[in-house]
């Protein structure tokens, strides 16, 4: 084992300091170092998408990411998107509504792209939609209901919710 | 999937990168956005005994004005900030349309400009963009700093001209001449994919609509990016009409390429959508020629 | 109270996943816990010469390696999970894969050493010193080459590359095809591809020393055989034993395989060194080391008459097992068998040889074989249909097992060894339905030849199929009452993102009267409950489902009972809504299931003789034989004829899988299904080389179909209910991905226009396409 660095990311608000190896991915150090297993892994080659969340508000594949690369960043993942336990926020609701998962595992990270996305096209058509989510696979549920639940978020962003 | 171990570097400052890189030689690898290489390391395919991270030198990603009308992009600057820049929409209207194909946004968020070029894959968009727009390649190390032509740089399969201890600190982009229209074209598998075959073309016409200049790129047809130099001499001097768009596109697809198979697409394929989407860019620039950028 | 059944109900299990909170294996923290990673074969067939495990064990932060030698007599090959069924004259050839490589590796990926260290980083690293000595054997690739003489042979015990042999007949091919007026014959391809569960497999195992409890989790889809199983490998009680198959990251077939090498090793691992152990496959392990499918070669023929009519239908084809062959033969029978689709046929001649490869195991992929047979038949009928001038949607019209011919005999044997009898069905509405949807009439019509003269390649293919669901054994359910009025049920299938949690919910709901969301299901956990098999076959909904409405339907009984003890009344005067019993005339009167099941828990006093504590029952549901689902495909594609770029414009499924229980779940269903069954027709193929080294084992090279690939399906429900089951239910997991490719072939030829170009491969690339289009121009 090499020298380990310092590590100190905020992730859902909460300041975090660890001392890892250096090719500690990111997704591993949230899931393994953390205990934020929320985020998932489905092939450590940044094409699927299950891992993506956000740092600095970007999402972004935490697979491709080295840990110690986050150092000083603000990172956002699954578990910080409900406004209190027990709640979902209206992303997660419209999820819910639409039948937007079957198995969920490839949902948190469905999730933390489409949360920035809504930010940046508070009004998007199905076609932005499914280019958005281009970058995520999904076997389950050949994607319709995804699109539904985005849209369905959509609308009620425009009508005064919030994202 | 999981790395092996490498001795990791953040340097602060260019200055620091570069006596890094003249110091640790060929074990060392720069890490820029990590989107091509973290793959494979993961994948343990590339094992850099050190990586140089050079995320934290700042102003390697800025996107700067050239006082000759063109800019030069910091080897830094994320993909997705070229993808909205408003300065490379207006001055460089090919690299803007390139953009959203690279990939999917995840991965423009943290892949960079320069990362891709050093990086060399001639099925990525950027390089081949890079040749068609003439851009300059401007290389530092503790010796100076050179400026490299886009066909010297891409010198073969993910390899460039640069030195073991140069790093690609920026692209320079020049200004469009009066009279210019581009386009950029690609078939790929799904969407995001590395194309299957691409063409990045610009077309400079004269006031009475002859082609004065033309640079068709394409990508995925060979071991580097690829110069159509036959097409671009079809064109020049003639007007761009649908037989001399057809004979270019055959030029390009029978004479310049020699187009590799793989699991994907034979080579037949290949040659045969290099000739259908050369034709598809040329209509396209030569119609936005003369016209304002959207 | 509404009903609960038929209802568009949310998920009881969104918020969970939602929020990150459902524990998936991966997400399994123990203690001490150590890491495995796998030293793989890097050869499809070699013979073992020698494996150096010494530096490894010295590496940093390295337990134990294990090779095989290290395993004594817990080395042994697998069970063989399904036997054949009784075919006269059938061959049956059984090779089941080991836990580690020990004189020959017959796949790329196989196991040959086992690494545990203190993190998966450093198990990976120890992997690289392990040097491997091994002389390379000639690979069998090509699933014809593997038959012809002189080919290596794989398992030298058998003595060839023959797998199996089987034949099953009815009617007289012969004499059908001398009487007929056309006979066309082609030959047909099928490739591979991987499942692609963006989950991939794993296994946690922890060994209690003091309670002497082994506790497994696992990302399998039958945590109770699995249970049953390595207690009996690890010589333990099946009650020492508990597997958990939590939240799983999708199935689709293959973790149903068992025993998967490393669920074999895992455990032992744990036990032999006192320390719970995690193996998490990774993506790389996943394209070699997890089961896959599709690779068949058919020479097929279909005779029909002057009309269009079915004479006979004759198919002799082979199917590529892999490398070993624990799952029998479950995919070439539905193959076989599901090629008759929703046609009458009066005879039948179908003979198919099974044969050993050096590639991946195969065993079930959502639609487990039905697919290929689909593709043949209806592929068949199209170029019937271009023989003899008829349209293709009314050759099928013409060739419709009508209502009245149900329950209609097949003559043959399904593959859970039960004569191939189809319970119900009304095809044609289904056909004219989706024909109305697309357009059809008026596409041919009018708007074809328009986009034609406009340049533009635009078609529709309609196909039909049949698929055999919800088989047996057997499944169970206990429901149980608590205080609180909140009702649990447990069942043994497992669960991978099916909807169970709700569905089965909604069954029980409305048996007992209460909502939908106080009904708590819990499923794959063997101290829950131990009896059953898994979910396979499109069964959870009808077997399970079926379990769960019995054993509802007890606890009612019971509640009514002591209900009618309780208020004074007799039962006949007794009716349950809201969660409470009440007597119907007098609403007032009233006592609330919660209660009840206090009261039938009693601290103090007796139980009645003839009486069980609690309100609770366990029940089972067995069906003699599957329940036939059926539907109707319509897809309407644009081909770019220069680039030959196929875009999907519209896909129509109208489907009868019975009642449905959960429409928004059902939807879901079709609509992921058809998305793969997209994947498997124009974008997934593995591809192999002929050292059997496989070249696209990465999501960038193995495509996977995205938001921008698949449309929104338009779905219509066609419900004619089963008689075998008391919910009238089919099941519907693997429909949308059987008729796919059928579907996308017939939809490309009919926008290309050219009567000369016929597709018979599936996946077809655009490459492939190009290559077609082209040996048109150079005949």
């Amino acid at each position: 084992m090499g020298p380990s660095v310092h590590v100190g990311v905020t992730v859902n608000g909460t300041r975090y300091q660890r001392s890892v190896e250096p090719r500690l991915l990111l997704s591993d150090f949230l899931r393994h170092e953390l205990g934020l297993t929320g985020t998932h892994v489905g092939c450590e080659h940044g094409v699927c998408g299950a891992c993506t969340v956000l740092l600095d508000g970007d999402p972004v594949r935490s697979c491709l990411l080295f840990a110690v690369q986050a150092d000083g960043a603000e990172v956002t993942t699954v578990e910080g998107l409900a406004p209190a336990p027990g709640e979902l926020d209206l992303l997660q609701t419209a999820f819910r509504e639409s039948h937007g998962l079957q198995c969920g595992f490839c949902t948190p990270g469905i999730l933390m792209t489409m949360i920035a996305f809504l930010g940046d096209h508070p009004a998007p058509d199905e076609s932005a939609i499914r280019e958005a989510l281009s970058g995520h696979l999904c076997r389950c549920t050949g994607y319709r209901h995804i699109v539904d639940a985005v849209a369905l978020a959509a609308t009620r962003i425009t009508h005064g919710g919030r994202a | 999937m999981k790395p092996a171990p490498f001795e990791y570097h953040r340097p602060a400052s260019l200055d620091e990168a570069l006596a890094l890189v003249a110091e640790l030689g060929s074990d060392a690898k720069a890490l820029a956005g990590g989107q091509s290489l973290v793959p494979a390391m993961n994948f343990r395919l590339a094992r850099p005994g050190v990586l140089i991270d050079l995320n934290r030198i700042a102003h390697l990603a800025a996107i700067d004005e050239l006082p000759d009308g063109g800019f030069r992009i910091g080897a830094m600057t994320r993909q997705r900030a070229v993808e909205r820049s408003a300065a490379v929409a207006q001055r460089a209207p090919l690299l803007a349309e390139a953009m959203p194909w690279i990939a999917h946004p995840q991965i423009r968020n943290r892949g960079t400009v320069g990362g891709s070029l050093a990086h060399a894959d001639p099925s990525a968009e950027l390089p081949a963009v890079m040749l068609a727009l003439d851009a300059r390649f401007v290389a530092r190390s503790r010796r100076g700093t050179r400026t490299i032509a886009g066909p010297e740089f891409f010198a073969g399969i993910l390899t460039t001209a640069l030195a073991p201890d140069e790093l690609l600190i920026a692209v320079e982009i020049p200004a469009p001449p009066a009279g210019a229209g581009a386009a950029f074209v690609e078939v790929a598998r799904r969407h995001g994919d590395y194309a299957l075959v691409g063409v990045a073309a610009q077309v400079v016409l004269e006031m009475d609509g002859r082609c004065r200049a033309a640079r068709i790129a394409l990508l995925s047809v060979g071991d580097t990016p690829v110069l159509a130099a036959s097409a671009m001499a079809t064109l020049i001097g003639r007007r761009p009409d649908p037989p001399t768009i057809e004979a270019a596109a055959r030029a390009a697809a029978e004479r310049d390429i020699d187009p590799p198979g793989d699991i994907h697409a034979s080579p037949a394929y290949r040659r045969h959508l290099a000739g259908v989407l050369v034709a598809r860019a040329l209509r396209l620039a030569v119609e936005r020629a003369g016209k304002p950028p959207a | 109270m509404t009903q609960a059944f038929g209802a568009r109900a949310l998920r009881n299990e969104d918020a969970r996943l939602l929020t990150g909170r459902a524990q998936f294996v991966d997400d399994v923290r123990l203690d001490g816990l150590l890491h495995v990673a796998f030293r793989r074969s890097e050869y499809a067939h070699a013979r073992l010469i020698d494996v150096d495990v010494s530096a490894a064990r010295a590496a940093d932060g390295v337990v134990a390696v294990f090779t095989a030698s290290d395993l004594g007599d817990y080395w042994r090959p697998g069970p063989l999970l399904v036997s054949p069924p009784p075919i006269a004259g059938l061959v049956f050839n059984t090779a089941t894969q080991v836990p580690l490589a020990r004189d020959k590796v017959r796949h790329v990926g196989e196991p040959i050493a086992m690494v545990v260290a203190t993190s998966r980083y450093l198990a990976e690293d120890a992997v690289d010193q392990i040097v491997v000595d091994a002389e390379p054997l000639e690979a069998v690739v090509d699933i014809e080459r593997a038959l012809e003489p002189g080919a290596p042979v794989i398992h030298e015990s058998i003595g060839s590359n023959l797998a199996a042999h089987v034949v099953q007949r009815k009617g007289d091919y012969a004499a059908a095809r001398e009487r007929a007026a056309l006979v066309v014959a082609r030959r047909f391809l099928y490739d591979r591809g991987v499942s692609a569960a963006i989950e991939t497999r794993g296994v946690v195992a922890a060994w209690d020393t003091s309670a002497e409890q082994l506790t497994i989790w696992d990302t399998t889809q039958a945590p109770i055989p699995i249970r049953n199983g390595l207690a009996g490998m690890l010589g333990l009680l099946e009650s020492q034993v508990r597997v958990i198959a939590p939240f799983i990251g999708g199935g689709f077939g293959p973790k149903i395989m068992m025993f998967y090498p490393e669920e074999v090793l895992v455990p032992w691992a744990a036990m032999r060194l006192g320390r719970p152990v995690k193996w998490i496959e990774d993506r790389l392990e996943s394209f070699t080391a997890t089961t896959q499918e599709r690779g068949q070669v058919h020479e097929a023929e279909l005779a029909v008459d002057q009309a269009g009519r079915i004479l006979g239908v004759k198919d002799r084809f082979v199917h590529d097992t892999g490398a070993y062959d624990p799952y029998g033969l479950t995919i070439p029978i539905n193959t076989q068998c599901t090629l008759l689709g929703p046609y009458r046929v009066p005879a039948y001649d179908s003979e198919f040889t099974v044969a050993f490869t050096n590639k991946t195991l195969v065993t079930p992929v959502r639609g487990a074989g039905r697919q290929h047979g689909v593709f043949v038949m209806e592929r068949l009928l199209d170029l019937a249909a271009r023989g003899l001038g008829l349209d293709p949607v009314e050759i099928r019209r013409r060739n419709y097992l009508a209502p009245g011919d149900f329950p209609h005999d097949h003559q043959i044997l399904f593959q859970d060894s039960a004569p191939l009898v189809y319970d119900s069905g009304d095809y044609l509405p289904a056909l004219e339905e989706a024909a109305r949807m697309v357009g059809y009439d008026r596409f041919v019509r009018e708007e074809q030849p328009r986009l034609r003269a406009a340049g533009r390649r635009v078609g529709i293919g309609i196909v039909s199929y049949v698929e055999g669901t919800g088989i047996g054994p057997y499944e169970g359910a206990r429901v149980s009452v608590e205080p609180s009025g909140k009702i649990r049920v447990a069942t043994g299938v497992g669960t991978q993102g099916q909807g169970h949690f709700t569905s089965f919910a909604q069954i029980v709901a409305d048996v007992l009267g209460v909502d939908v969301a106080d009904v708590h299901v819990l499923t794959g956990d063997t101290s829950a409950f131990h009896w059953g098999t898994g979910t396979f076959a499109s069964r959870g909904a009808v077997v399970a489902g079926s379990a769960c409405h019995a054993a509802a339907t007890r606890v009612r009984e019971k509640a009514m009972v002591l209900a009618a003890e309780q208020l004074r009344v007799d039962r006949s005067c007794l009716e349950l809504a809201g969660g409470q019993v009440r007597v119907a005339d007098d609403l007032a009167r009233s006592i609330a299931l919660g209660d009840l099941a206090r009261r039938a828990n009693p601290l103090r006093g007796a139980v009645r003789p003839g009486t069980e504590p609690g309100l609770e029952a366990t029940a089972y549901f067995g069906p003699d034989r599957g329940s036939t689902a059926s539907g109707v495909h319509a897809m309407q594609v644009e081909v770019d004829p220069e680039t030959a770029m196929v875009k999907i414009l519209r896909y129509i499924v109208v489907h009868d899988c019975g009642r449905v229980i959960n429409p928004l779940i059902v939807e879901g269903q079709i609509q992921g299904g058809v998305a793969h069954g997209i994947g498997n027709a124009f974008f997934e193929q593995l591809r192999y080389d002929e050292s059997g080294q496989l070249l696209n084992a990465s999501f960038m090279d193995y495509l996977l179909p995205t938001a921008s690939e698949v449309p929104a399906v338009e779905i219509s429900h066609a419900e004619t209910p089963s008689p075998l089951n008391p919910l009238g239910v089919k099941g519907v997991g693997e429909a949308g991905c059987i008729p796919t490719g059928a579907a996308f072939a017939q939809a490309v030829e009919h926008a290309l226009g050219d009567p000369g170009l016929e597709i018979l491969e599936i996946p077809l690339s655009p490459s492939r396409l190009f290559e077609l289009t082209q040996e048109r121009l150079t005949p």
